[in-house]
């Protein structure tokens, strides 16, 4: 028996208003777009002179940034290499106090209390980074500079990454991604205490009825169905890390001329997003295109962060396809 | 002779200042299968999570009275209240897998979550599925994640779940209510087989399922904002056939709730 064509079906709005909004809310959707590719358009045609000097190569991943050698030396892998390595650090630190203070907000705390945490880590996360930048330079580095000491001096000898015979502890990448850290935590705390929230609530009952702990309930069901979300929240939180201008710029000593690859406790170190910042007020016309490059650099390399980092959660979660 | 396997005695519930169970007294015998029936409201399913202590983890939930497993108190000061959800295992009456985990890993899931090892954890994946009626089924798919499965696999999953914990005492809260005739059939079939081997506690507000399935049936009612008690207590066939309390008659035979 034949089967009769198929019909066409009605997808597309027909009211006016429903048009109307379909219209706007397109719009909307594609201007993220068109305005993120104006951006990178613009930063580059203005960078573009840097580029077409010296290889993107070398530029990125070659050392010494000097507008008084003639040539002028413009080279940002410190910087680069520092942006990341403060970033990833902060993160690491991060995550497990943002987890555990969304957790305690989330599943412990009785209500008033849950109510009047929330509202602090919301707050926190509002405070401008100058601010904190200034806590960082003001308050926390005489502070940091002897956790520091007592780390070096402790374990210095075996740990590579803690080791430091420059004599001084401060304005190191370890005080920096404190900082950091300190910033974004309220950002991902905030973001996970909504992603538990909405965990439902008769898988953790299941859980807790088949003899689960608290630990393992947290381990096993919770952080696994809310990670993607998390994920999220953490991506934010490093694209603001990786952006981070003046609270690292206080607290850091940028250094052109090397890489510091490890050694978290000395203080040298790098950030592009404070490298613009040192920089741009006396800058040379060349150095300003210098400048813009590494604006174009530090973009890209958020954006294919973020795009490895929204791969990983497809991958993991098989569960959330379609 | 006072040796039940599973006894509530002097159950009472508070949440906050409210009373809602009054002084419940029942004895659950080895190898039989339990039911609890009564108007919705009346503090069924509050009852049920004080027999594996579920019930505490409600903010603002009060407890008096004992609950003794082979003789002992499960709320006694050295029992560990997981250790009783080993032992007490419980299914709910919405199905809830474990979404992040695939047919076989939810099976095992228990063992994971208390910190249990078992040698012999792919026998036991098996083994439950098969006590659980559904190996058959699930056999060729058992890494396909739990939630594409139907809701009555899905809820027959959850039982070989609690099944694999290896539990002396099943407690079930309505978990046929959100499932279709076929698969009701199949889980009470599970049901009366299971009873061979542990005790078996169901709420239920299908009166023909009680009386397919159950060998005991306790009435409870909660009457004009007064605390939840049990109006009647006894073998299945008394108290569909020849219950004593006038209110227990009106509610069986379908008059009220
Ligand atoms: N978490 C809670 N907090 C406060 N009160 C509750 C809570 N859970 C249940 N109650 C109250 O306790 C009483 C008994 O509720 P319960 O859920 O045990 O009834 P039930 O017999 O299971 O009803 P149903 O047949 O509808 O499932 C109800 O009055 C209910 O409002
Ligand atoms: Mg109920």
């Amino acid at each position: 028996m034949s089967v009769p064509t198929q019909r066409k079906l009605l997808a597309k709005p027909a009211r006016t208003a429903d048009k109307i909004f379909f219209a706007v809310a397109k719009a909307a959707g594609y201007s993220s777009f068109v305005i993120i590719g104006l951006i990178l358009f613009f930063l580059s045609i203005r960078a573009w002179p840097a580029f077409e000097r010296q290889n993107i190569l070398e530029f990125a991943f070659g050392t010494g940034w000097d507008n008084t050698l003639d040539p002028a030396v413009f080279n940002i892998g410190p910087m680069l290499w520092g942006s990341l390595l403060i970033a990833a650090i902060g993160v690491v630190i991060a995550v497990p106090m943002a987890i555990s203070i969304a957790y305690f907000i989330e599943f412990l705390a009785p209500k008033p209390i849950a109510k009047t945490a929330t509202v602090i880590v919301d707050l926190l996360a509002a405070i401008p980074s100058v601010v904190l930048g200034l806590w960082g330079l003001g308050v926390f580095t005489p502070v940091g500079a002897h956790w520091a000491q007592m780390l070096g001096d402790a374990l210095g000898g075996f740990i590579p990454f803690l080791s430091n015979d420059t004599g001084t502890y401060l304005r190191s990448p370890f005080i920096a991604s404190i900082v950091v850290a300190v910033m974004i935590v309220p950002l991902i705390s905030s973001v996970t205490r909504e992603i538990f929230s909405q965990v439902d609530k008769e898988i953790i009952k299941g859980a807790l009825a088949l003899g689960g702990t608290r630990e393992s309930v947290l381990r096993r069901v919770i952080l696994p169905t809310s990670a993607g979300g998390i994920l999220g929240g953490v991506l934010l939180a490093l694209g603001r890390a990786m952006g981070e201008t003046v609270a690292i710029f206080f607290v850091l000593n940028l250094v052109f001329d090397e890489y510091n690859w490890f050694n978290l406790l000395e203080p040298q170190g790098g950030a592009i997003a404070s490298l613009i910042l040192a920089r741009f007020g006396e800058a040379t016309p060349e150095e300003v295109e210098a400048l813009l490059a590494a604006g174009v650099v530090l973009f890209v390399i958020t954006l294919i962060i973020n795009a490895i980092a929204s791969y990983i959660v497809q991958k993991a979660q098989p569960w959330r396809r379609d | 002779m006072a040796n039940f396997h599973l006894e509530a005695k002097d159950v009472n519930v508070w949440f906050g200042a409210r009373h809602v169970l009054k002084n419940v007294n029942l004895q659950f015998p080895e190898n039989q299968v339990t039911a609890l029936i009564g108007p919705s409201g009346c503090g069924k399913s509050t009852f049920i999570r004080t027999l594996n202590r579920m019930h505490e983890l409600i903010p603002g939930a009060g407890f008096a009275g004992e609950v003794l497993l082979d003789g002992k108190d499960i709320y006694g000061e050295a029992v560990d209240p997981v250790d009783v959800r080993i032992k007490i295992g419980m299914v709910f009456q919405k199905p809830n897998p474990f979404p992040t985990m695939s047919i076989k890993e939810n099976v095992i899931s228990g063992l994971k979550l208390s910190g249990i090892s078992r040698p012999d954890a792919g026998d036991l994946v098996e083994q439950s599925l098969v006590r659980a009626s559904m190996w058959n089924e699930v056999k060729d798919r058992l890494n396909d994640p739990a939630i594409s499965l139907s809701g009555g696999q899905q809820q027959r999953l959850c039982i070989a779940r609690s099944l694999a914990m290896d539990p002396d005492v099943l407690l079930m809260d309505e978990p046929c209510s959100a499932l279709d005739p076929g698969s009701t059939r199949r889980i009470e079939e599970t049901i009366l087989e299971l009873k061979e081997s542990m005790t078996i506690v169901i709420v239920t507000h299908n009166m023909q399922q009680a009386q397919r399935i159950s060998d005991r049936t306790a009435f409870f009612l909660a009457e004009d904002n007064t605390p939840g008690h049990v109006v009647e207590f006894g073998e299945t066939q008394q108290i569909f056939y020849g219950p004593i309390d006038p209110r227990t008659n009106e509610y069986v035979n379908g008059r009220f709730g």
